[in-house]
């Protein structure tokens, strides 16, 4: 069942039955249409929502994230409000105050937006290309790799080992991310290879 | 955790030691309000600061930090004493009835074969007697000498009351009204569940002080049982996750192992990886090993591996030490050995000890990628904040990179919880300015470098060249298409083993689970223990039915826990030998005569006997371990050590340091400090306003808290001259951070062993980038010093200096 839909249905149409019961109840005409016009709709209701997961401990809140526009559709969506899932086993609804304040993480000053290079010895930033970074990144890799590979120890077994290069992973991005770049850095025979688990 | 958050709601007892869930976890902590409010459930904290948990404790008991074994071993003896054992679990589904080879034995702090030069033992002697049927030799009378039973009788018994006041700072009266709550739950229809997190990873023995606690709970019966169970109050959202997938140095997806260099063949790999069962007719269910390493190296390499190559055994790199953990990297960085860097949203400069050593180690590196949605500490490493990063730049030849990534918010994914559920989210905001998914980002390193290869050759290019890499989009894999690849797939016809003729799952068709994975190379398989997350039903880490049929707060179909959607680790042991649960009332799965069925998916056969295979299906023995045999460094049963930086010596060996075989540099030795030039104790924690280094970057955490501060008792505030509010210099052997002092009631001054332990807390938030007032982070003070099983840092127990001083310059 899709409750995305269905909640968000059911607010709109609880505000419009709302304001057409008692339109139709009490009968005061120009006055109470004039009222009614007056209330501002429910702000929610025009937003996209979506079912995500709190980023920060492993309690894994469900959160349900509010936007305008919708990423689904080819839009730009931008995350107006973010709140308790109420649906979820585990908070029921609630969150704490690193929850609760998830927006102003998504909207938080010192995101970086561009890509960035800082030159030996210097001491400022320089924006680049996507381009420009990734092929010098790979350009490192491989002069490294090729330099330090260790392809058999000196019992002569194959060791096919590369130690001068290492790759801390986080914790806090997905399955399919940490899959990904399990493959990447393995095949590359990587063994400075950790996570934030360690710590 | 061995359960999942909304079990908590089941039990009757809850002991949080080495954690402080009140304020770091709140919304799971509630349903220990829930267990308090609805089934009269009692909480004991065992803390050396009376926490935000401790303030809704039934029962609080201080503790001095870095002492938990050794109270906990005391709670051991006090249980055997007073005959509070869970007896028929004990006996049968524990190993307290083996017996333990002849030479094995303990004295003065140390087992048999220690070696002093190497750091190390020679565990040949802690196993088991086996007999000449190939199985453990038992006395289920436990009257042997050498059974696992008195030999744990033997080692507990000088962990008294006294010693471990001595020891640990807690009043005696206060340790054994602890016991008197702990061992009531030894009724069999009585369950204890332990809730513990940093507070006792971060040690030089913080496996230890987590096997210590298992122990107790094996002998209470707690372990397996709805309201029961060991409860890893994992730190991020999916630090389980990277766990389970292996992203760690020594690891392959779901807990299988890098090999080392000894092992020179896959045949030389496997032969030590047979598990066989240690007694008869039990499941030892890792005798699949090879099903699902074969299958991993199927997804990895596909018609690339092949049964003549061994599995393209050659293009797994091949260990020559333990792992190249963080630590070890950081040190070989010091040492001038490692050019090339990643991190990958970590902010080590701030998360890994003694950031003094860090900041000189990146600043050897030739190149540093960071991946981050945040402008963090670690990308400006090499940037002077004044006294908050006093660096100079033109000194740092690093070439430093800033990737920023999406979060969580911008990306769709599964996230693995501390319960084992899989979660799929949901993106639902645009990436802002030119920030990418961090799948698109290893996506373009890899084709980019795999692209370098194909045109110039190089250094044994075959394990790049031939990577599975078959994406609608090779340039940014779907998180569907990685999910799939994870939960495997039939690479031939799949037939019934008991029925030839019936067909499992035909070729390219997704896997049921692991249960049909092969070790023939017809199968492949990314991760097992998460094969079944997303099968030919689809997605099963989106379900989002909460209905909850046997109220046992299971919710079966809600999303996906590993393995096979199981909720209660080891639940087979929540009944007793017939198969009844031990508590009716708190039903998870029963025998009905035929099969196991419940509220739970069964963690054994379903067709398993009750009373013949028992429940520790993992183990070859089919039971779990009181005694650990060779599997852990430092000991089959735990010992009490002091931190390597005491403020007290070891009362049972005083020539021994810290844990005799944590993991040491020769290069760091220098740097630890001793407690006549570092009186006090300190601590590192949490706050409930932040999380890590991260939410110092929201508006609204960083007007909640601030500010840095060092938390300290009034006492010693008053012997320093200290006001509260007022600045204080805190400083070890490896750095010094200013801080306002907070004086509290929280923090007591321990008696240990006749001397004053005053107790100094260090929160972790506050660093030079973001939202927040500049500050420091106790990693600015911690030693590098590694846990002698996991090389996790010893951060919660270390020494320091406090004086009064004047406010920063304002930076």
């Amino acid at each position: 069942m899709n409750m995305e839909l269905s909640r968000r249905h059911f607010l709109k149409m609880a505000g419009v039955g709302a304001a057409g019961t008692s339109l139709g109840a009490f009968g005061f005409g120009g006055v109470e249409a004039a009222q009614a016009a007056a209330i501002r709709p429910y702000k929610l209701a025009n937003t996209t929502e979506t079912r995500n997961t709190c980023p920060y401990c492993s309690v894994a809140c469900g959160i349900i994230m509010y936007s305008k526009g919708d990423l689904k559709k080819g839009e730009r969506a931008d995350i107006t409000h973010i709140e308790g899932d109420i649906d979820h086993p585990t908070n029921r609804g609630t969150l704490c105050p690193k929850g609760a304040a998830l927006h102003d993480f998504v909207t938080s000053k010192t995101r970086i937006t561009v890509p960035r290079v800082r030159k030996p010895g210097s001491d400022a930033w320089q924006q680049v290309s996507w381009d420009q970074a990734l092929d010098r990144i790979a350009r490192l890799l491989k002069d490294d790799r090729d330099a330090n590979f260790i392809k058999a120890n000196k019992d002569g077994t194959a060791v096919n080992r590369w130690t001068t290069t290492g790759f801390l992973a986080a914790s806090a991005t997905t399955n399919e991310t940490a899959y990904l770049t399990y493959k990447v850095v393995r095949s590359a025979g990587i063994l400075g290879f950790d996570n934030q688990a360690r710590v | 955790m061995t359960q999942p958050w909304t079990d908590i709601k089941n039990t009757d007892l809850a002991i949080v030691m080495g954690g402080n869930a009140a304020e770091a976890h709140p919304c799971g902590f509630k349903w220990l309000v829930e267990a308090k409010a609805h089934r009269g459930a009692k909480l004991i904290v065992v803390d050396p600061r009376y926490t935000r948990t401790a303030a809704v404790a039934d029962y609080y008991a201080p503790i001095r930090q870095g002492t938990d074994i050794a109270f906990l071993l005391g709670v051991m003896r006090y249980c055997i004493a007073n005959d509070k054992i869970q007896w028929e679990y004990a006996k049968n589904y524990t190993n307290i009835s083996y017996l333990v080879k002849d030479g094995f034995a303990y004295k003065d702090g140390l087992f048999t074969g220690y070696d002093e030069m190497k750091r190390d033992y020679d565990r040949s002697t802690w196993d088991y007697q086996i007999g000449p049927d190939g199985f453990v030799v038992s006395d289920m009378t436990l009257q042997h000498p050498r059974t696992v039973w008195q030999l744990l009788k033997d080692h507990v018994e000088q962990y008294t009351p006294e010693l471990v006041e001595r020891i640990c700072g807690t009043p005696k009266d206060k340790f054994l009204h602890v016991c008197e709550m702990i061992a009531t739950t030894s009724a069999p229809d009585r369950a204890m569940t332990s809730m513990y997190a940093l507070g006792w990873t971060q040690h030089s023995k913080g496996a230890q002080n987590i096997r210590t606690m298992a122990m107790l709970q094996l002998l209470l019966g707690n372990i397996g049982v709805a309201g029961g169970g060991m409860n890893a109050l994992r730190g991020h959202s999916n630090i389980q996750g990277l766990t389970d997938l292996g992203l760690m140095s020594n690891l392959i997806p779901g807990y299988l192992a890098i090999p080392t260099e000894k092992e020179k063949t896959y045949g030389d790999y496997v032969a030590t990886r047979q598990f066989k069962p240690l007694r008869q007719d039990q499941t030892s269910y890792w005798r699949n090993y090879d099903k699902f390493f074969v299958s991993f190296m199927k997804s990895m390499w596909g018609d690339k591996a092949t049964k003549d190559n061994d599995w393209a055994y050659d293009y797994l790199p091949k260990l020559d030490v333990p792992a190249y953990d963080i630590l070890r990297m950081f040190e070989l960085m010091r040492e001038g050995k490692v050019n090339g860097y990643f991190c990958q949203g970590f902010n080590p400069i701030l998360s890994i000890p003694d950031r003094a050593k860090t900041t000189d180690s990146l600043s050897k590196l030739k190149f540093l990628v960071t991946m981050d949605p945040l402008d963090t500490e670690t990308s400006n490493f090499w940037k002077n904040f004044g006294i908050y990063n006093d660096v100079d730049s033109s000194k740092i030849q690093t070439e430093v990179f800033q990737l920023p990534t999406t979060c969580f918010a911008e990306e769709e994914g599964s996230l693995a919880n501390s319960g084992r559920w899989l979660q799929w989210h949901w993106a639902g905001g645009s990436a802002p300015g030119e920030s990418r998914h961090d799948t698109w980002i290893m996506a373009q390193i890899f084709l980019r470098l795999k692209k370098l290869y194909a045109t110039e050759g190089g250094a044994y290019p075959d394990p790049i060249l031939d990577l599975t890499w078959n994406y609608a989009d090779p340039e940014e894999p779907t998180p569907e298409e990685l999910a799939k690849e994870v939960n495997g797939s039939a690479l031939a016809d799949q037939f019934d083993a008991k029925d030839p003729t019936k067909l499992l799952t035909a070729k390219g068709k997704l896997v049921v689970n692991f249960s049909q994975l092969k070790n023939d190379g017809s199968t492949a398989c990314g991760c097992w223990i998460y094969s079944g997350q997303w099968n030919e039903n689809g997605n099963n880490m989106a379900r989002r039915d909460n209905a909850d049929p046997g109220n046992m707060g299971t919710f079966l179909n809600w999303t996906f826990a590993w393995p096979v959607n199981r909720r209660v680790l080891y639940n087979a042991a929540s009944c007793d030998m017939q198969g009844r649960p031990w508590d009716p009332s708190r039903k998870l799965i029963e025998w009905n005569g035929s099969k196991w069925a419940g509220f739970d998916v069964p963690d054994i056969a379903p067709d398993a006997k009750p009373g013949t295979v028992q429940p520790f299906i993992l183990n070859q023995e089919g039971t779990a371990r009181v005694f650990s045999r060779g599997m852990l460094r430092d000991g089959p049963f735990p010992i009490h050590y002091e931190p390597f930086e005491s403020p007290v010596k070891n009362v049972i060996n005083p020539a021994i340091r810290g844990n005799p075989v944590a993991r040491i540099f020769q290069a760091d030795v220098a740097s630890f400090g001793d407690s006549d030039e570092f009186p006090y104790a300190a601590t590192s924690y949490r706050l409930t306003e932040h999380f890590h280094y991260w939410t110092k970057h929201n508006r609204v955490n960083a007007v909640l808290q601030p500010e840095f501060f060092v938390e300290i008792s009034h006492q010693l505030a008053d012997e320093k001259g200290v006001a509260n509010g007022s600045w204080v210099r805190v400083w070890s052997k490896r750095g010094e951070v200013k801080a306002k002092a907070y004086v509290t009631k929280r923090i007591q001054p321990l008696i240990c062993d006749g001397k004053t332990v005053h107790v100094v807390g260090i929160p972790l938030h506050w660093g030079f980038m973001g939202a927040a007032a500049k500050g420091w982070g106790p990693n600015s003070l911690t030693p590098v010093v590694g846990d002698a099983n996991s090389d996790t840092p010893e951060f919660k127990a270390f020494l320091v200096n406090i004086e009064p001083t004047s406010a920063p310059a304002i930076a």
